[in-house]
């Protein structure tokens, strides 16, 4: 027996606010949680409505200016080939946030209906999808998206499905995992005992109960998906230039190192790990608010 | 004889986020050599954080504030973290609720009960492993030196039990703390573990501290008992005086709230209300708003702990004269002869086994339900008692269409529903509901409780939104819950309040049927007297049938009409409640009988020798003939070489199957057709 006193008796409880709006203020009271959509927040600011004060030509390449250290005109600086590098990092941001919290998305939710299925089936159909996952696994993820990636001219919706199609196998194998403990609750039980069929057991318990776990996980897809994308561009195998991305700066600058061309380096450098880890604060507060047993303490 | 343990004006503070409680709130006591003091009280009153105080094992933010704990002449509260290692498993060991969580599962029992003394004693690895097996050949773990290598899920819960015994005495300490030592177990075993115990406490003239929430256990097992409530204690005395004539009302509720000694048609007397919140204790006398006697003195002014042999705390104690109001008495469901609502025919469940390899072959089976045969009559209770793993868990689930067995029938309102396809069952369903025995665990903590009881109609398409949301409101009352729970999520409920919840989602589709599997075992006894009280209540008004399964037969006695006994698999003995209670015939139920831990000191030492001893043996290949005989102490050859029939013992369809019955059958009759015949109860 537990000693901890009893819960008060809880007939005096006003109704509680509902859903969405008691998740936020769970939330936000959360310090880390508060940075962390900060950060998320700003960066969008700054992709989106940034190029709208800040007009700079990111088509044309303009050689008499490349290479140019960071000044009154450039305060980023400019690139290889001329471009402004600050118009650059807000353009580029836009792809790299859109194709990542795209894939992270797509990947969280096929993941996510893949192992819930999978979990609540068991038997030779758990046995069968989760092979499949396993399979998928066994390949090489960038040796599938430098092959699918030079097959077809990447288009930043290719690139989601491509980086989707790598990144659903986390979330599908932990809320398997999840499935499988989670169908053998006496509430899963006690659906199917009311007629409520298979689906409705997937749906409305174990997908929900494991969201705790879906949603800390869909945030570190984001913060992977971008990194996926950067890579792949490393590679050369990003969206085709004059697009931008965060990563394809990134390597393109790499090759200055030694120049001693910072400005190119630095900037998309700490915009992808600061936009990263924004989202695993974000990631853990929510874990924390999703987790209704957590609050009122 | 000495002091083993001074405990004076102890203080212990928890500090959550959300305040501080103050679970232990001046307790005293003295507990010296060789004797047994019980600490008994409902959860959530201070007794494991007294017994943790001891161990100084707060959890995270415990601190012992004021007071002083004497082991001898060592004041505790004063000692380091390196001093209280020494003391720990040395000189105090402790044993805790659950034999599977404090046993490492990666360790051989041989080490875990070796590693205590290597730790307090200048022993060799050898020496200590001798050591080891004495104690454990000391708890009575059979074949102690074999088993030195077994790992703790090789054994079974009671013989688990006994290593943690083991390593709570291995250095032979002064003072032994059990927590709720037999909670964990099934009657049968809890008789055994509390027998050595107390035997050990005598052989090694020990101090025992035996914190339980339970008047059963502490009657025949302790010297004195302290009463705690919300951190305080009480009243306490020697044993036999608090049982002839408890004087604190709190003491008298605990007593009056247990099942055993109130007739099926008197109500049980639930405690009002719940045990206060200690973050904030409320001003005078803390059980004031819960006592039937309170005046405003109780409610302006804190009692004392009156300075006698037997001390309470009470400005209005009960007087020995003072004659107890009876129970109010409460109609019992009309039974006539009516007609079956259930019947089950040759029920078989076997579980197969297989190997491991990727084949699968099936290499055996477990014998969960062996031919199981009863009929449960319209609105009335039929209760199913046995031992864990004797396969009554497994019958509710069957009864409910949650599996399907492997043979024999189950015929429901006059359809079959064996056999039929989950699409065909769903228009079934709402007539046979489950009734958990976890309440938290069968509702889904991300749901609010309006959805959780909207659920059933929604899946069965019972009337539209409105109408729906009336009837959980509609439940709600029925249940006693305040309406403003439908908001709320099950976590914010206590466990009585939570087996509410169950009780009103099992009650949406208006079934016919119940099956209650275990629904007051994880409850206090107060709480348990509200949630009987209320599924008689219940099924009075909706005219319900109840399946009642239990491990404990003096709540089978009073809710049920018929009782039916299990033991691993197979029914022995079924009958009218008072008939198989009060005359049982077979050796198993009279053993299930004497291991009911009764409240009264008493009785309780004249059947020290009595009860089911041994354990159950594996159901994968169960004993020829009579289940029971391997531990029957009426057992012959006939027993293995034959299955026992089912014979009738009277009149009434009071049946058991046993060769060597407790009273001869009586002669043939006539009709000797399968099932209960429904009953009056008989009146005494």
């Amino acid at each position: 027996m537990t000693a901890i006193p009893a819960e008060d008796a809880t007939s005096a409880h006003p109704p509680k606010a509902h859903g969405f709006t008691r998740t936020m203020s769970a939330v936000l009271t959360n310090k880390l949680a508060v940075v962390g959509l900060g950060i998320i927040v700003a960066f969008i600011v700054f992709c989106y409505a940034g190029p709208l004060i800040y007009h700079t030509d990111q088509v044309h390449i303009e050689l008499s200016q490349a290479a140019l250290a960071p000044s009154a005109a450039h305060p980023l600086g400019t690139n290889e080939v001329g471009y402004d590098q600050l118009g650059r990092l807000m353009v580029g941001g836009q792809t790299s946030l859109e194709v990542g919290v795209a894939a992270a998305l797509l990947a969280t939710f096929f993941g996510t209906v893949w192992g819930a299925i999978a979990g609540y089936a068991g038997g030779l159909i758990d046995s069968a999808m989760m092979r499949v996952v396993d399979a998928l696994l066994a390949v090489p993820a960038l040796f599938l998206l430098l092959f699918l990636a030079s097959i077809a001219r990447p288009t930043p919706g290719l690139l989601i499905l491509v980086i989707a199609l790598v990144s659903w196998l986390g979330p599908a194998r932990l809320v398997r995992g999840a499935a499988l403990s989670l169908r053998t609750r006496d509430f899963v039980t006690s659906a199917r005992l009311m007629g409520g069929g298979p689906w409705r057991a997937v749906f409305r318990h174990i997908a929900p109960n494991a969201i705790g776990t879906v949603v800390v996980n869909a945030t570190f897809q984001v913060a992977d998906a971008i990194l996926i994308l950067a890579a792949l561009s490393f590679l050369g195998l990003g969206i085709p230039p004059p697009a931008a991305n965060w990563g394809d700066m990134l390597s393109s600058g790499i090759s200055y190192t030694y120049a001693g061309y910072w400005w190119l380096i630095y900037p998309p450098g700490l915009a992808i790990v600061c936009v990263v880890i924004a989202f695993n604060f974000l990631g853990d507060a929510l874990r924390d608010s999703f987790d209704v047993r957590l609050q009122k303490r | 004889m000495n002091p083993v343990v001074t405990v004076v004006d102890l203080h212990t503070d928890i500090t959550l986020r959300k305040g501080v409680v103050h679970p232990v709130g001046g307790v005293n006591f003295i507990v010296r050599e060789g004797e047994s003091l019980g600490i008994v009280g409902e959860s959530g009153c201070g007794k494991t954080m007294t017994a943790l105080s001891i161990m100084r094992l707060l959890p995270p933010g415990g601190k012992i504030v004021s007071g002083s704990i004497a082991l001898g002449d060592v004041n505790l509260t004063a000692l380091d973290e390196a001093g209280m290692r020494k003391v720990r498993g040395n000189r105090i060991g402790m044993i805790f609720q659950d034999p599977m969580t404090s046993l490492n599962p990666c360790l051989t029992i041989g080490d875990q009960v070796s590693e205590t003394v290597l730790l307090h004693r200048e022993v060799t690895r050898e020496q200590a492993r001798e050591r080891a097996a004495e104690v454990l050949d000391l708890v009575g773990l059979p074949h102690a030196r074999e088993r030195m290598n077994s790992y703790p899920h090789l054994l079974s819960g009671g013989m688990r039990q006994r290593v943690v015994i083991a390593m709570a005495l291995a250095c032979e300490p002064e003072l032994l703390i059990a927590d709720e030592p037999t909670t964990a177990l099934d009657a049968t075993i809890q008789k055994q573990i509390l027998e050595l115990i107390d035997d050990l406490r005598r052989r090694l003239g020990m101090a025992v501290i035996l914190v339980t929430h339970d008047l059963g256990v502490i009657a025949g097992h302790t010297d004195r008992v302290a009463v705690m409530y919300a951190g305080k204690i009480v009243e306490t005395s020697p044993t036999p005086e608090l049982f002839a004539n408890p004087r604190h009302p709190y003491t008298e509720a605990l007593f009056r709230a247990r099942p055993e000694n109130v007739d099926p048609d008197r109500r049980l007397y639930a405690i009002p209300g719940l045990p206060p919140d200690l973050s904030d204790p409320p001003r005078g006398c803390r059980f004031a708003v819960r006592c039937a006697y309170a005046t405003d003195e109780c409610r302006a002014q804190e009692p004392e702990l009156t300075a006698s042999n037997h001390s309470f705390a009470c400005f209005h104690p009960l007087d020995s004269k003072q004659q107890v109001a009876p129970n109010p008495p409460t109609p019992l469901a009309t039974t006539q002869q009516a007609a079956p609502v259930l019947e089950v025919r040759n029920l078989v469940r076997e579980f197969p086994v297989t190997s491991n390899g990727v084949l699968q072959r099936k290499i055996g089976a477990i014998s969960a339900v062996a031919d199981v045969s009863f009929t449960v009559s319209a609105e009335e209770t039929f209760g199913l008692v046995g031992e864990s793993g004797c396969g009554k868990s497994t019958v509710s689930r069957l009864l409910v269409a949650a599996d399907t067995p492997t043979s024999g029938s189950i015929i429901f309102d006059g359809v079959e529903i064996t056999g039929k396809s989950n699409r065909e069952l769903r228009k079934y369903r709402g007539n046979f509901q489950l009734m958990f025995q976890d309440p938290y665990a069968s509702l889904d903590p991300r749901m609010r409780v309006g959805s959780i009881l909207r659920e059933p109609l929604v899946i069965q398409h019972r009337g539209s939104t409105v109408e729906q949301e009336n009837t959980v409101v509609r439940l709600l009352d029925e249940v006693g819950l305040p309406r403003t729970a439908v908001h709320q999520y099950p976590h914010e409920f206590s466990g009585g309040q939570r087996q509410r919840i169950g009780l009103a989602r099992a009650l949406a589709l208006r079934p016919k049927l119940i099956v209650a599997d275990e629904p007051v075992s994880a409850l206090d006894v107060s709480v348990q007297a509200q949630i009987l009280n209320l599924m008689r209540d219940l099924q009075r008004e909706h005219q319900l049938t109840y399946v009642f399964i239990s491990h404990d037969l003096s709540v089978v006695r009073y809710v049920a009409t018929t009782i039916g006994v299990m033991y691993l698999g197979k029914l022995v003995e079924i009958g009218p409640a008072e008939q198989v209670y009060t005359a049982a015939v077979h050796p198993y139920t009279r053993g299930l009988i004497d291991t009911i831990p009764l409240a009264d000191p008493e009785r309780e030492r004249h059947k020290i020798k009595a009860g089911v001893r041994g354990e159950l043996p594996p159901a994968m290949n169960p004993p020829s003939g009579c289940r029971f005989r391997t531990r029957c102490p009426r057992a012959s050859d006939k027993c293995a070489a034959e299955q026992p029939p089912m014979v009738p013992f009277s009149e009434q369809g009071h049946r058991a199957a046993c060769h060597h019955p407790l009273r001869s059958p009586i002669p043939l009759l006539p009709s000797t057709h399968t099932g209960a015949a429904p009953t009056t109860p008989a009146t005494e």
